[in-house]
């Protein structure tokens, strides 16, 4: 890269991050630290039932056990401090509800902070065909066209809502996918979770809207740890999506989610993320530890898992959208847009568990580094011994501007049968001096010829998402590329 | 009047002591269409993308007038919003980048600088198919993404579509022959003839003759080590042909 271009592409970083700014509401907070005390706490002021309290504090007693031990997850390419568990609080409800029966209780500091993020909340203003569940620190505040969704069946609430009237469903489910033992971080969230949503989708019925939740991070020195489980039934569809933002601050906070997926004989789940998170300043001083198990089964044959993530915020991120591929003939697909910049350090890729027969998984991942940022692609293809005739195809590009970012690659296989067909393709690529000085001899600036560049190189991924959130996606790379070349 | 005037220039490699153009000079009317000519190694292509504003190439001595306009002022997007446009000798491919949103956005960026309106969508798609057939480019191509997975001579068809499209006042073809089978060079040589006009100059900078069979230049110039030679009519092309470069080769070393 010349060097024009380079100091073009310097001070990425210093671009202003556009969801910084913090709602002034009186809240409730737990004390900070984490304990029996604390868990049973948030447990019961969410009204739940014994068993789930019961469970939070098995994940508990298991997530101290592991901390007591030294078991840190601390193998992924990534620089950063522990979390300092001791000091963080683990439950914060705007308003001090912990719950709200309706839309007309939720105080308007509330409904205007979602509207700023462009989330209206009241069924009218909203985007039609999208459902939302709003939920603020550990409370969700609205979730809209309930009405309209349960004439269909579809279940679509806040996972403390669900907790109370669909006791069975949850519990049937909870840690089904991904159990509380399976790293610290799950351990974590078991333990302390507050909302999140749940989605239950009847047999035979194909989702009327798309469904998103918007996870807003507002208290300072609070966790997220939000908990989403979707259930398909036979024959089901559902396409669900889920954005998040949080306020600049000095100091690093922990968003630690879990996200379980179930697909049952012939239905599809569509998960997709625009990750937004507040990155960190340009010295790479506080931002979102983005520290999330997403894994889907799918259980039935036929079945059908997508995900679908640009992940274009947070300090640091690390997470691995998995997919069980269990049912014959099952599906599983992983696309990924990674963009870092400024200090920002990103750990991401999949697993595709492959144990049905004809199982068939692809995986396009797109890593985008900038100034001094890292981005690694890790993934995990493996073939059990029975998965006849199973296929993967596995796509990780990277792109990096600029001299001083990084890329990495880490795909693992693993293939205990002889007729799996396994496909790896990687490429790194610099933006050319040539692709920038073709696009400026037909009259672009730096910024258009670098912002159509990229898009151009998130294309494949960014058409996967569905088409209310494709604009949004391509805005967000914009304005992610536009302090990027100033 | 005189569209692009080159007098004296000297360029170098830049970090390099390597000299490639040793004083060029050459005047281009509107409406004209000069043919530059020389072996490999000449100094042609150099030329050509310094007249483009490429980066690399350092400017040691002399000055080009354009419109009678200091061009090597210019950034090389200030160049191509003026209205200069270099149909490229390797056209690269932009992966992902539809043709539809990259000519959307060059033809815009163009017009605006020629104080047009922009044009929005369903105006552009129609001058986009109108462009198409005017140049007999298939359509599929513009459903495509920027040159990807292009053959040679689709990429050399769709630098003269792209030309087209932006209508430029100087248009620099960078050896748009070579590599092309007969049929493709005729393609491409139907497309400049159509875009002659009294408004435009040309600059074709070619290997061989045979492209001038198709598109008949008012100029004809040698370009050898980094200078114009000679400079005739169309009738020094097939003097050329028949003789080959040694003949103008051993005859400025004569006169020197």
């Amino acid at each position: 890269m010349s060097t024009s271009e380079t100091e073009y592409l310097k001070g990425k970083a210093s671009e202003e991050y556009k969801h910084g700014w913090y709602t002034d509401i009186e809240s409730e907070k737990a004390p900070r630290g984490l304990s029996e005390d604390i868990v049973r706490y948030i447990s019961k002021r969410k009204d739940e039932p014994e068993w789930l309290t019961e469970w939070r504090l098995k994940a508990y007693r298991y997530f101290k056990q592991l901390i007591d031990s030294g078991h840190y997850p601390d193998w992924a390419h990534l620089d950063y401090e522990r979390p300092d568990f001791e000091n963080m609080r683990y439950f914060a409800a705007p308003n001090g509800q912990a719950q709200y029966e309706s839309l007309d209780d939720v105080p308007d500091e509330i409904l205007e902070t979602f509207e700023r993020l462009g989330i209206p909340l009241e069924e009218q203003k909203a985007l039609t065909g999208v459902a939302v569940d709003a939920v603020m620190d550990s409370v969700s505040v609205a979730t809209t066209f309930k009405e309209k969704l349960r004439e269909k069946g579809v279940i679509f609430k806040s996972f403390g809502e669900a907790a109370k009237d669909h006791p069975e469903l949850v519990r049937q489910h909870l840690g089904s996918v991904v159990p509380y033992t399976d790293n610290l971080y799950a351990a974590l969230n078991s333990a302390v979770f507050s909302d999140g949503s749940f989605v239950y989708v009847p047999e035979g019925v194909t989702c009327p809207m798309e469904l998103s939740t918007y996870f807003r991070i507002n208290e300072a020195g609070t966790g997220q740890f939000e908990r989403t489980l979707i259930v398909a039934e036979p024959g089901a569809y559902v396409s669900y999506l889920e954005g998040c933002t949080a306020p600049m601050r000095k100091e690093n906070q922990l968003h630690a989610a879990v996200v379980e997926l179930i697909a049952h004989e012939d239905s599809e789940i569509k998960y997709s993320t625009i990750q937004n998170w507040y990155p960190g300043d340009e010295d790479g001083n506080g931002g979102i530890y983005n520290l999330v198990t997403k894994r889907g089964i799918c259980k039935g044959d036929n079945s059908k898992i997508s995900w679908t993530q640009l992940e274009t915020g947070s300090a640091v991120t690390q997470k691995y959208p998995s997919v069980i591929l269990a049912g014959d003939n099952s599906v599983g697909e992983f696309y990924s847009v990674a963009f870092t910049k400024g200090h920002q350090q990103a750990d991401t890729g999949t697993k595709m568990q492959h144990i049905g027969k004809n199982t068939k998984s692809t995986i396009i991942s797109k890593g985008i580094s900038a100034d001094v940022a890292d981005n690694s692609y890790r993934g995990l293809v493996k073939v059990s011994a029975n998965a006849d005739g199973a296929r993967n195809f596995s796509q990780c590009d990277s792109m990096l501007l600029g001299p001083d970012c990084g890329a990495h690659t880490y795909p693992y296989i693993e293939s205990n049968n002889p007729t799996a067909q396994i496909e790896h393709e990687a490429t790194t690529s610099k933006v050319g001096d040539d692709q920038m000085f073709y696009c400026h001899q037909r009259g672009l600036g730096e910024e258009e010829a670098l912002k159509l560049i990229v898009n151009g190189f998130c294309q494949e991924v960014l058409q996967e998402l569905p088409m209310e959130f494709a604009v949004e996606a391509k805005e967000l790379l914009d304005i992610e590329l536009e302090g990027s070349v100033g | 009047m005189a569209l692009l005037e080159i007098k004296n220039l000297h360029v170098g490699v830049e970090d390099e002591d390597i000299k490639i153009l040793n004083g060029v000079d050459l005047t281009l009317d509107t409406g004209d269409l000069h043919a530059i000519m020389g072996p490999n190694g000449s100094g042609k292509s150099t030329l050509a993308a310094v007249l483009a504003g490429r980066e690399e190439y350092e400017v040691l001595d002399g000055e080009i007038l354009y419109d009678g306009e200091d061009l090597l002022e210019l950034e090389p997007e200030e160049r191509a919003e003026a209205g200069v446009f270099l149909a490229f000798q390797y056209p690269v491919e932009l992966p992902g980048v539809s043709m539809t949103n990259f000519l959307k956005e060059a033809v815009n960026s163009v017009r605006e600088a020629r104080g047009q309106d922009e044009l929005g969508s369903a105006d552009f798609l129609q001058y986009m198919r109108e462009r198409a057939d005017m140049m007999g480019l298939n359509a599929d191509l513009t459903k495509r993404s920027v040159n990807e997975g292009f053959s040679g001579g689709e990429k050399k068809r769709n630098e003269i579509f792209q030309l087209a499209m932006l209508e430029p006042k100087l248009a620099i073809l960078d050896e748009t022959d070579s590599g092309l089978d007969i049929d493709a060079l005729k393609n491409v040589a139907d497309g400049v003839n159509k875009l002659r006009s009294e408004d435009r100059g040309f600059l074709i900078i070619t290997h061989y003759q045979r492209i001038l069979d198709y598109i008949v230049p008012d100029h004809v110039h040698v370009m050898l080590d980094g200078k114009i030679v000679r400079t005739g009519d169309k009738d020094l092309a097939l003097e050329l042909e028949e003789h080959g470069y040694d003949w103008v080769r051993e005859e400025a070393a004569a006169a020197a």
